[in-house]
């Protein structure tokens, strides 16, 4: 009889301690760069501070690389923390273990009816199809994908590929060797955004340089991203990128060891290895989820598409370990107010980027 | 030849903390209890290795404490398989999702957030042994290598030597094939599945700080990405025997370091996909019995019960 008892108190103990594991956090801020270069825009052009009587509640769902992943689901995370702070609405997270667990935390959401629910991530496209024509008077917002075509669901995306090809620009300048590396997650068109713009920003001012690309077919082993950028480094790579989440936590570790250059993606990465992360690639998750957020606190939600590029400061570089020379700076700068300007595009697939003349600026 | 000498250093990064958790795994297994739980282990040694060398600031200990907390991980499958007679396979399922929460609570407890720790000041991912080094041509290999990495042979040779020249590893094994007739001449088998579990997870956790301690200085949700399953198709590709899996292993690491540098080898035209689909095929042939037969101890997976027939 005892060992059943004995049995019970294990069982019990294991499923005390998950749930201890995956609670919902309400409060602790991610590990996001506290001081970010430029602000959003944003904030400043808030007028009034409506005060309903009970607090909108927005809830958001991270994908698998859950909170604590560096990159764009602590971005979105801080951008809500941001609108708790300016709104006083009350933002609560469900971490999605698996992709199994998209759909069961959009329904939980949708059940509860929180002003809005933000799906962090293309991965949640199909469920949130689903989820939204179940709820047809939920607000939901997704991030980086689009065509849904949903009359309550409102996409962010990003033009990934003008940020990256900043830190082309900056990348081809830097070389020494004139070989340079990208390392991505999984080769699909989100990420080839990232490798083409890249490639596009380095032939723009170096066109002798060679890019090597790699793709590591995850977001998580950090262990393969080292070995990664270690042939890389090998094959004479002085300058490597990479768009590839946890992956990229090896890169920056063989930068420190072999003395090289990473360039951070998403979130300003310096504070990772200050001498070692050349410039970090930003992607204003926090932007897009700041501003669909404010539509519905001014009751302005719009279903559609919306892009965060270089003009509305949706994408950029940012170097907070102040790594670039003014000269590099400069050299970026320029490409980003041509871009600005829409004086010529940034190719985003393969077919565009071999169709690419680098601009004479 | 610089190639050839950075793809082998690669792959045997690469092939280390799968041979540690293959061990692991035979030491288990050969005592008659499976263990799923190896990827579970790994993230717990992983985790507590990085927690100690923060605090102490000596790696060497932070490799201890990933032993000690692998162990006590096993321990916890020991208990439920063994003693409690459960299904080995949940037991072994629900401590892997165990060992996925509490390093992710406890991460946020110490570090005061989520998803990855700061990098530790002292890691073990330098070859210790520099004289090496000076040999021309392999030196290079040698300038590329971890202290796991030499560590994980010679835990293979002790691996071989215990369980096929000691007399406790002929009762490992006799315990592992036939319990009841082992019982009968007198074998505590309780005794010895208990004390091969708990190596199996001592194994396991050196494995998981061989990523992180041995890796990139760091812990990170997720890092072990499924190489506790591919160490124990490794171990069922290498037939249950420490040089098979070593062997296994190695071919597993190979596989993956040639797909990362496929492109400077010029070999562009393997799917990185089917690389990646390597170890789990090697694992169905050899199971389906297409590549010499592989013979699971007979009484694996079965929990013991004394005095029942």
């Amino acid at each position: 009889m005892s060992k059943k008892a004995v049995a019970l108190m294990l069982v019990l103990l294991l499923v005390g301690m998950m749930f201890a594991g995956c609670a919902q956090k309400e409060e602790p801020a991610p590990a996001a760069p506290e001081a970010t270069t430029e602000e959003p825009t944003a904030p400043e052009a808030t007028t009034e501070t409506p005060e309903p009587a009970e607090p909108m509640v927005m809830g958001m769902i991270t994908d698998t690389g859950g909170l604590g992943d560096q990159s764009f689901n602590d971005s979105a995370w801080l951008g809500l923390e941001k609108v708790e702070q300016d709104f006083g609405i009350e933002r609560q997270v469900l971490e999605s273990q698996s992709a199994d667990d998209y759909m069961p935390n959009l329904v939980s959401f949708a059940e509860e009816q929180v002003n809005l629910i933000y799906g962090v991530g293309f991965l949640f496209d199909e469920s949130m199809k689903t989820v939204a024509d179940k709820f047809p008077d939920q607000k939901f917002a997704i991030i980086d994908s689009s065509g849904l075509e949903k009359d309550n669901v409102a996409e962010i995306v990003f033009a990934e590929n003008e940020g990256s090809f900043l830190v082309g620009v900056i990348a081809g300048l830097k070389t020494e060797t004139n070989v340079i590396g990208f390392i991505g997650g999984m080769k699909f068109p989100l990420i080839e955004k990232f490798e083409y713009g890249f490639k596009a920003g380095v032939k723009s001012v170096n066109p002798d340089a060679e890019v090597i690309v790699n793709y590591a077919d995850s977001f998580e082993d950090s262990a393969k991203g080292k070995e990664i950028a270690l042939v890389q480094h090998q094959a004479g790579a002085d300058v490597i990128f990479h768009a590839a989440g946890g992956v990229g936590a090896g890169l920056i570790e063989a930068a420190k060891e072999e003395g090289f250059w990473a360039i951070g993606v998403d979130q300003d990465q310096s504070h990772l290895a200050p001498e070692n992360v050349l410039c970090s690639m930003m992607k204003r998750v926090d932007v897009g989820v700041y501003k669909v957020a404010q539509s519905v606190i001014d009751g302005t939600f719009e279903s559609g598409t919306i892009v965060f590029d270089a003009k509305n400061d949706g994408v950029g570089y940012s170097d907070l370990a102040g790594n670039l020379t003014d000269d590099l700076k400069a050299a970026a700068d320029k490409y980003l107010e041509a871009i600005k300007a829409g004086t010529f595009a940034v190719p985003a697939t393969e077919a565009e980027f071999d169709a690419f003349v680098a601009p004479a600026l | 030849m610089i190639i050839f000498i950075a793809l082998l250093a690669s792959a045997l990064r690469l092939a280390t903390p799968l041979i540690f958790s293959a061990l692991g795994g035979i030491f288990s297994e050969r005592s008659g209890v499976v263990n799923i739980a190896i990827e579970g282990i790994m993230i717990n040694g992983a985790f507590f290795a990085i927690l100690v060398t923060k605090f102490t600031g000596n790696p060497w200990l932070g490799v201890l404490a990933a032993m000690i907390a692998g162990a006590l991980t096993a321990l916890l499958l020991a208990v439920l398989a063994i003693h409690l007679r459960g299904n080995q396979v949940v037991a072994g399922v629900a401590i892997n999702l165990f060992a996925t929460s509490i390093t992710a609570f406890l991460l946020e407890m110490v570090w005061k957030r989520s998803g990855q720790t700061d990098a530790v000041e002292h890691a073990l991912t330098g070859n210790p042994l520099t004289f090496l080094e000076k040999i021309p041509v392999l030196g290079e290999l040698f300038a590329g290598l971890t202290p796991f990495v030499y560590l994980a042979f010679v835990a293979v040779a002790i691996t071989y030597y215990v369980i096929y020249k000691t007399p406790f590893g002929l009762r490992v094994r006799a315990v592992g094939e036939h319990p009841r007739a082992a019982d009968t001449v007198g074998i505590n088998v309780y005794k010895i599945r208990y004390i091969c579990v708990m190596i199996s997870g001592v194994l396991a956790g050196i494995s998981g700080a061989s990523l992180s301690l041995g890796t990139v200085s760091l812990f990170r949700e997720g890092m072990t990405s499924g190489k506790g399953f591919i160490a124990i198709a490794a171990m069922i590709f290498g037939k249950w025997h420490p040089i098979g899996a070593m062997l296994a292993s190695l071919f597993f690491g190979f596989a993956e370091a040639v797909q990362i540098q496929a492109s400077s080898l010029g070999i562009n035209n393997i799917p990185s996909e089917f690389l990646q689909t390597l170890p789990y095929v090697a694992t169905i042939l050899v199971l389906s019995g297409f590549i010499g037969r592989a013979v699971a101890p007979k009484a694996d997976g079965i929990p013991y019960e004394k005095g029942h027939r």
